[in-house]
């Protein structure tokens, strides 16, 4: 891919292409196209994890003001509660019978995944983030507890079970269909198709629900909405529990997509998924989506056009001039000041 | 002698370290652990001017300790030593001595220069947003390095350990030790003279009231620039002592997992308190180098710890005072100005 | 030549006319009203006269100087300072420093002065110090130079701000409803003190007030606007027979 992207320019052809001429060209098979469509498949499946990811983020900070770091942490434990459930459905530890198929091992991963993982975004809620915010201290000092919590997690899970990776079963059967050279697998069909159903679901769930409507409430005002008899901790608890969960599909697909796991990986990604739910304007859902898109495509862009080296370089570069373009992100809103 | 018992006690302590490292009272590892103190102290009291009294959550003040670190081993390997990468020494080996402190402070004004990265968009923002900015900078300086062959790229740059036997042969002393301390003390006493002085007090105030302070004449702007410059000038000397003592650098070491480290310290200690930012450096790394031998716990038992300490002492150890305000009979004694 | 002229003054946020067609004039000295219904613009005014918000339309010139584009620090260095409706302190700084902060544009002396602590800077932070216990102690307020302003009560707060805004050296001072929140014992040594300070520091006063006992005990002119017109002008008890104001403040009776 980059031996026939390197060295020339990008296609000289007008940008403004309708998908029926791209069509065209995949059949005809213009190498440069078929790469470009290729890498913008790819990007919507890198972009997936980052946006579910930064789903999670845009959540919390919009109900709590709270930068949750731990969340690229609560990722990777989902990564590996899955692993650990699957292979016990698969059978590895005890004996269960007989041996399950795969789609119904995926089927019960997910929502156990889900489950375990809120369980811990919820626990670390209760213990770490909860009594602060009872103290009213200063909300940074949550920021590094969150921090803190995330690297616990983090080296925990290096200390628990070492430093060797765990690469994730194969659930699903791998089919590829192809067109040309551009070549497109079940798997990143789901991963794109699940990442667009959350959203809209979470969307959904904020704009159309009483719950949403409370959670939204809260972001606006934090001291009168408990006057209003709206209970509170239940509204972030609620919260926690559907930034966890979002985190821990993320986990599932990422570890079915990229099979290796490892305890850092939640460290990066997150770092990243924060970065890429700001620039989309932090607090707004639809913002933390296009984000997450943004950042995945420039990335794979990059990679696809330039040595990979350059990709953090030039990602975070394109990053700053957005955000020195738009200060409040693309779709935040900048806090008007009265005086 | 009010004014004189900070200068001679500093002065006291660092003869004794001299002496001591000299007679061989304290072995190579704990000079070693000392020097990181300091360096710690540097990061944490400088990374406590923009996190504290200005309020602003930088999470990238590691890459400016990078910038700093490559620029003054890059002029001290290229003056003084003869390398593959720049070849022939440019002036006598034995210049060194005097000429180390100079590429300490040339690595400083260049990290100062990369601050202006973060300065200028603090201008328009803040909060979370310049969060992001100082760490998309903290990402672009180590992937910049990384992607620069002629200084090593990943693999790291090298040979300051041979401008330090220069300084030892011209002199046989700890000359790192004189000079981390002497760093130290030259930064702590910057800051504070900045933060004492009316024109610092706007840093506060900025803090506070961003609106009634530009309304109240401050001029907002320079503020916010001079409190940038400064905090990653002084980062990047803290880079410097950091590459010189170890001597060996590699773009990795300030990941942002070192700013995460500063960042701990600042809010340990306390936000707006330049003894609490010392202290909790101290704590910080004789708590590292204590448990080391947990090895890969010593990483959750630390975290751990702190998560427990915040939620007894959520403001930190010593909240926004100075040890002088704790005890105000102790300033009878000294005078630090 | 007028210390401060407005012509046509305009601002619009997106649709809304803020304010429209706005002018007066101060030749000093003068101890000027400026009143109006709640959202009728009045702040506003201040804060195109105070640099943070720029006019859409019309010309600030005060004492010579356009004022329509500069920063609001710049501006108060011309010698315009104002206080805030709801007390902008800076409350983790004591008042003192509140004080010496609010000199940063007669600061005198640069960075490097304030490292190598200089003769010059020596001399210039005694001199701010000065300036500030010599304002605090014509305001009866130097028993409080060590303390927190969050930790006085509201109407030594306003007292303070009041303060801060001389410590700029101002030849014109707003006063943005300066007996808000005050209780009628405050009021009345509100009004003794700004009659104080437009006398002892030979200030020319221009103030929003919605406490009529404030206005007609102080202002020579008043001015009334409503939904960013003006509506009336004239002396307080010209303005107090007024039917427009009454209007504008009352409604006009049909229902």
């Amino acid at each position: 891919m980059r031996a026939a992207g390197r060295g020339r320019s990008l296609p000289t052809r007008p940008a403004r292409f309708t998908p029926v001429i791209v069509t065209f060209h995949i059949f005809t098979g213009d190498p440069m196209f078929e790469s470009l469509f290729q890498n913008i498949l790819n990007a919507l499946q890198w972009g997936s994890f980052y946006s579910l990811i930064a789903l999670g983020y845009c959540l919390v900070y919009g109900v709590l003001l709270l930068i949750n770091f731990a969340h690229g942490d609560i990722f990777m434990v989902g990564a590996y509660i899955a692993f650990f459930v699957a292979t016990f459905l698969l059978g590895k530890y005890v004996s269960l019978g007989a041996a399950l198929p795969g789609w119904l091992i995926l089927a019960l991963v997910v929502p156990v995944t889900m489950v375990l993982t809120s369980c811990l975004g919820v626990f670390i809620e209760r213990v770490a983030y909860r009594p602060l915010r009872r103290k009213g201290v200063n909300r940074l000092y949550v920021v590094i507890t969150a921090l803190m919590c995330g690297l616990v997690l983090e080296n925990g899970n290096l200390a628990l079970l070492g430093a060797s990776r765990k690469s994730f079963p194969e659930l699903l059967e791998k089919s590829i269909w192809t067109f040309g050279t551009v070549s497109l697998t079940n798997l990143k069909l789901i991963v794109i198709v699940s990442a667009l159903a959350i959203f809209w679901l979470l969307n959904t769930i904020v704009t159309r629900t009483r719950i949403g409507m409370a959670m939204r409430a809260l972001s606006w005002d934090r001291f009168a909405v408990p006057l209003m008899g709206i209970p509170v901790d239940t509204i972030i608890v609620f919260t926690f529990i559907l930034g966890s969960s979002m985190a821990a599909l993320a986990g599932v697909l990422f570890a079915m997509s990229y099979p290796v796991l490892d305890p850092y990986m939640g460290a990066s990604i997150g770092w990243k998924a924060f970065i890429a739910a700001v620039v989309g304007g932090i607090g707004s859902i639809r913002g933390a989506f296009i984000g997450g898109y943004i950042l995945g495509f420039v990335e794979i862009m990059v990679v696809a056009f330039f040595p990979s080296t350059l990709r953090d370089l030039i990602a975070f570069s394109i990053l700053l001039l957005i955000m020195t373009w738009k200060p409040t992100g693309i779709f935040g809103m900048a806090k008007t000041t009265k005086i | 002698m009010q004014r004189l018992t900070v200068p001679l006690l500093l002065l006291a302590t660092l003869a004794g370290l001299v002496l001591a490292a000299k007679l061989g009272w304290i072995d190579l590892y704990v000079q070693t652990t000392l020097m990181f103190l300091c360096i710690n102290i540097i990061m944490a009291t400088s990374l406590n001017l923009i996190n504290g009294y200005m309020g602003e959550f930088s999470c990238g003040h590691a890459g400016f300790m990078a910038v700093g670190a490559y620029v003054s081993s890059l002029l001290s390997v290229a003056l003084f030593t003869s390398s593959a990468t720049f070849g022939e020494p440019l002036l006598p080996p034995s210049l060194a001595l005097l000429g180390l402190p100079l590429c300490l402070l040339a690595g400083g004004v260049a990290a100062a220069l990369a601050g202006l990265l973060v300065a200028f968009p603090s201008f328009r923002t803040r909060g979370d947003y310049l969060a992001i900015i100082t760490l998309a900078a903290n990402y672009i300086i180590i992937s910049l390095v990384e992607n620069l062959d002629v200084i090593g790229g990943a693999r790291g740059f090298m040979g300051m350990k041979k401008v330090l036997n220069n300084m030892e042969e011209v002199a046989g002393l700890p000359w790192m030790v004189i000079w981390t301390f002497v760093g130290t003390v030259f930064c702590v006493w910057i800051l504070q003279r900045y933060i004492r002085s009316s024109m610092g007090k706007g840093v506060m105030a900025v803090c506070q009231d961003e609106i009634a302070a530009e309304i109240m004449s401050v001029n907002t702007n320079q503020v916010k620039l001079t409190a940038f410059l400064l905090s990653s000038g002084l980062a990047g000397v803290a880079g410097g002592l950091f590459a010189h003592v170890v001597g060996y650098v590699n773009p990795q070491a300030f990941n942002i997992l070192k700013s995460t480290e500063a960042m701990v310290m600042v809010y340990l200690g306390g936000m707006g308190s330049l003894t609490g930012s010392i202290l909790s450096a101290g704590l910080m790394t004789v708590l590292l180098e204590v448990l080391r031998p947990l090895q890969i716990i010593k990483w959750v038992a630390i975290p751990l710890l702190l998560i427990i300490l915040m939620q007894f002492r959520p403001e930190g150890i010593m909240g926004n005072r100075e040890l002088g305000d704790l005890f105000p009979k102790l300033k009878k004694y000294y005078r630090f100005k | 030549m007028a210390l401060l002229d407005i012509k046509d003054l305009s601002i619009r946020f997106g649709g809304l006319i803020a304010v429209s067609d706005f002018s007066t004039s101060f030749e000093g000295g003068e101890l000027n009203g400026l009143i109006g219904p709640n959202g009728a613009g009045k702040t506003t005014v201040f804060n195109m006269v105070s640099g943070f918000y720029q006019p859409t339309g019309g010309a600030i010139v005060f004492d010579g100087t356009r004022v329509g584009k500069l920063k609001p620090h710049k501006v108060t260095a011309l010698g315009i300072s104002r206080t805030f409706q709801n007390i902008r302190l800076w409350h983790e700084l004591t008042v003192l420093d509140n004080i010496r902060v609010s000199q940063y544009s007669r600061l005198g002396y640069n960075l490097w002065d304030c490292f190598l602590r200089t003769k010059n800077y020596l001399g210039r932070e005694a001199d701010i110090d000065r300036a500030a216990f010599a304002i605090l102690e014509a305001l009866d307020l130097d028993r409080f130079a060590a303390e927190y302003p969050k930790n006085l009560p509201y109407g030594l707060q306003r007292k303070v701000e009041i303060a801060r805004a001389l410590s700029t050296r101002p030849k014109l001072l707003l006063l943005d409803e300066p007996a808000a929140g005050l209780n009628s014992s405050d009021v009345d040594g509100l009004i003794k003190l700004i009659r104080f300070i437009h006398k002892e520091f030979k200030l020319t006063i221009w103030m929003i007030e919605h406490q009529m006992t404030v206005v007609m005990s102080l202002c020579e002119w008043i001015k009334v606007i409503d939904f960013g017109r003006t509506i009336a002008e004239g002396a307080p008890e010209a303005i107090q027979q007024n039917p427009e104001v009454i209007k504008a403040y009352l409604g006009d009776g049909t229902i």
